[in-house]
């Protein structure tokens, strides 16, 4: 094994898999959006559903089509890179990646062409099931992969045998309680991330004067569902300490940059680790509440890091600052949703161009969150790749040549800032230029075919109304 | 149950080979075309089912990973290169089809980025085929033939091989899809197409028998495995008529059943290995446990399911591409 190899082999994986997550994360919640949009145009027949559905579309198209090209990847560098990883937990990972690849993948590409390109072809019922088998396949698509990443984080119903990782309980693999607490927790980010971007878009508009109805709509959906969905991520999120408390005591200690066993514990909120000393500097911190958070009580004993061996210890500073900026993105996004939506049911927000303002810059947020997250659990798994059974020194490919190693992270890197570049340049030219710049062409929207129901007649969709007319 | 893997894997690579060879391959022709129309009505007949074709791609990576670990584990290391530029070669074609109509002055830099991706990807998928026909260097099941192993004059010769086999399918589909100047242009490729791709098949099997003695003892004792390369003959004589005819539906049929057949030969040549001398497929199998997990939901049920969610895109996408009514 090549040390250097082995270092840019776990670059490379953090970098495309960082890259891949930015996609999906946005395309999971902005597939259930688009399936909301069209289901209510069906349903209500107003037009700006309906303009919002194009438009939003032309952006989920772009963003799909770079997350399907980054994923791809990601079947083949197992391979590629950890081979001794995966031939030993072939037979565990394998299987749970192809049920993504059998129900998700195929899901979302069969109905994907429908989606961009099938309209003027099917009827409009199994326009509106193609939406919702897309939204569908994301989300099992997001599933699979929290199983996976589950059972390398608390590996479970499966036996030693020939080297190899033998299944002997899948319903203990799939149904453990760590998956049902991560994959709540990661779908919730993926909505919060839709909702974000929905919501900054609209208030952008706002601010710009322009596209009134449609920001409107946007606007209150997004913060809408940002209000309701965050103090619940907040609960499930507070659940996933609970289990990395009680399953990877390490990475937990890391996390709260605890060195030395404490009883009761203190809550270092933030301070700057320092591991050649072992011990915090500036650290600012309350007594007793490590405790609390870690197992409900004011007395317990809480493990601290110098109670495992030097070789089994997680890097501490990436995890304990990761994790403190995933929750400050949270607790931010939290205090935007709920004071927009407050004054949105006011009728004040038009006015409120500071919160405005605050709200179209938040679009960062979600991402920041999710990509500190997972750089919270995956470093935080370290020395591990299968935590406390394989070590990842070991898991990385014997004849893989730091060479080829330097040579595919430098395509790797060059690709992808080529393609994120574009890309991100022609989303912003979409969303800059608005519902309006679909190419200039009228929609083909439908006369409605029933009345405006009564439901819709609320005030925040005024505008819109005046729009359709 | 391990029958059932390996029954599955073949045919999830011959679909592969099927469904992307068709779209890579108009993606090698597109470099060809000329204006701005033509390129467009191109792209549009493989717009809707690109992603599906690709994902069997990834299909097939899930499988060899799930069902023979060990095969797979062996194979991506040793063919590192290939395998990585093949993943950038499609990223770059892959984001061509969105990026392309929201660019204004760059549309020529997504234009060479199709062109080469698909380039890249065809070599790639040829070459390592062909690394594993001329045989890599493995020791204790793990790969020893260095980062460039797999590069030698027969796996580039397959890598041209195989551009060649995809342009062909890609020009049949675009005869079977378009109209007009495209169809016209696409009809007086296919006929030198054609003739490249079935001498290629010749030297190539000729070379593999040369080399492998082995799979000719195969041969002479299995007479019936002889089927398989009769009904590749059978195929170019009818698709030779068919392009005669001026027939717009039986060429890709034809070209496809010639893909089938050659794939079958290859594959049966060197049954029961999975890598051709070293790993068998009852070697390289998953345990029990893992495989009947995959059969039981995967394998019974969801793949038939695969198999409808292709049949209904192909569907609602039949027929001619209208440029007029699929284009808003």
């Amino acid at each position: 094994m090549d040390p250097t190899a082995l270092l840019l082999s776990r670059l490379q994986f953090a970098f495309t898999i960082s890259f891949h997550i930015i996609f999906p994360a946005f395309t999971i919640g902005l597939a259930a959006w688009l399936t909301v949009l069209e289901a209510m145009h069906q349903y209500t027949g107003k037009p700006v559903y309906r303009i919002l559905f194009e438009f939003w579309l032309k952006i989920f198209g772009v963003a799909f089509g770079m997350g399907v090209v980054s994923g791809v990847v990601m079947a083949f560098q197992f391979g590629t890179n950890w081979s001794v990883l995966s031939r030993m937990s072939g037979p565990i990972q394998g299987p749970l990646l192809s049920y993504e690849t059998f129900t998700a993948f195929m899901l979302e590409a069969g109905f994907f062409g429908i989606l961009i390109f099938g309209r003027p072809r099917v009827p409009p019922w199994f326009y509106l099931f193609s939406t919702a088998m897309v939204a569908l396949g994301t989300t099992l698509s997001a599933f699979w992969i929290m199983v996976n990443n589950s059972w390398m984080q608390v590996p479970t119903g499966y036996v030693l045998q020939n080297g190899q990782f033998v299944p002997n309980d899948w319903v203990q693999i799939i149904f453990n309680r760590v998956v049902w607490v991560r994959f709540p927790h990661m779908l919730l980010a993926s909505y919060l991330t839709g909702a974000f971007c929905v919501a900054a878009t609209g208030a952008w508009y706002l601010l710009r004067r322009t596209y009134r109805a449609e920001a409107h709509v946007m606007l209150r959906m997004g913060l809408a569902l940002a209000a309701m969905l965050l103090p619940v991520q907040l609960l499930i999120g507070h659940l996933v300490g609970d289990y990395v408390h009680d399953y990877q005591p390490a990475k937990f200690a890391a996390i709260e940059a605890r060195w030395h066993d404490e009883q009761p514990a203190s809550e270092v909120l933030i301070a700057i680790p320092d591991p050649s000393t072992e011990s915090n500097r500036y650290a600012l911190s309350i007594p007793v509440l490590g405790s609390v958070i870690g197992s409900m009580s004011l007395t317990s004993k809480e493990v601290g890091l110098t109670s495992f061996a030097p070789q089994d210890r997680p890097p501490v500073v990436i995890p304990f600052f990761a994790f403190r900026i995933m929750v400050g993105c949270g607790l931010v996004m939290l205090g935007l949703a709920w004071l927009g939506t407050w004054l949105g049911l006011k009728h004040r927000l038009d006015r409120n161009r500071l919160l405005l303002w605050g709200i179209f810059l938040s679009f960062p947020l979600p991402w920041i969150a999710i990509l500190t997250g997972w750089y919270t659990a995956e470093v935080g798994r370290q020395p591990w790749t299968i935590y406390g059974v394989l070590r990842t020194a070991d898991a990385v490919t014997p004849s893989l040549t730091a060479a080829a190693a330097t040579v595919s992270l430098i395509l790797f890197v060059a690709v992808y800032a080529f393609i994120f570049s574009f890309g991100t340049y022609y989303i912003y030219r979409l969303l800059r230029a608005g519902p309006a710049g679909l190419g200039g062409k009228p929609l083909h929207v439908p006369v409605p075919n029933r009345p405006m129901s009564f439901a819709d007649r609320g005030p925040a969709l005024h505008g819109s109304l005046e729009a359709g007319e | 149950m391990v029958m059932f893997w390996v029954a599955l894997l073949a045919i999830s690579i011959l679909i592969y080979l099927l469904l992307d060879g068709f779209d890579l391959g108009v993606g090698m022709l597109f470099g060809l075309a000329g204006g701005e129309t033509r390129r467009e009505e191109m792209l549009r007949t493989i717009a809707p089912v690109w992603d599906g074709n690709e994902t069997w791609l990834v299909v097939t990576g899930v499988i060899m990973w799930g069902a023979f670990p060990l095969v797979y584990s062996m194979l991506m290391p040793a063919l590192y290169i290939p395998v990585v530029v093949m993943l950038l070669g499609l990223i770059l074609r892959g984001v061509a089809f969105e990026f392309r109509g929201k660019a204004l002055r760059s549309r020529r830099v997504w234009d060479v980025s199709f062109t080469m991706g698909s380039f890249a990807a065809s070599f790639m998928q040829g070459a390592m085929v062909g690394a594993l026909v001329e045989g890599l260097q493995f020791s204790n099941g793990e790969y020893t033939g260095g980062t460039f192993g797999w590069l030698t004059g027969f796996s580039v010769l397959c890598g041209i091989g195989l551009c060649f086999g995809y342009a062909l399918l890609g020009a049949c589909w675009l005869v079977r899809k378009c109209e007009g100047p495209v169809r016209e242009a696409t009809r007086r490729q296919i006929p030198l197409l054609a003739v490249a791709v079935l001498a290629f098949l010749v030297v190539v099997f000729a070379h593999a028998l040369v080399e492998h003695l082995p799979i000719l003892r195969r041969w002479t004792e299995r007479p019936y495995l002889f089927a398989f390369p009769l009904i590749g003959a059978g195929a170019a004589a009818m698709l030779a008529t068919s392009i005669l005819r001026g027939d717009d539906y039986w060429p890709f049929h034809m070209v496809a059943l010639i893909f089938a057949s050659a794939f079958g030969t290859l594959a049966l040549s060197f049954w029961p290995y999975m890598i051709p001398f070293v790993v068998t497929i009852d070697e390289a199998a998953a345990p029990r446990a893992s495989l009947a997990f995959m059969f039981w939901g995967a394998g019974l049920f969801v793949f038939p399911l695969m198999l409808l969610y292709v049949a209904v895109g192909y569907r609602v996408f039949r027929g001619k591409t209208d440029m007029a009514a699929d284009c808003d």
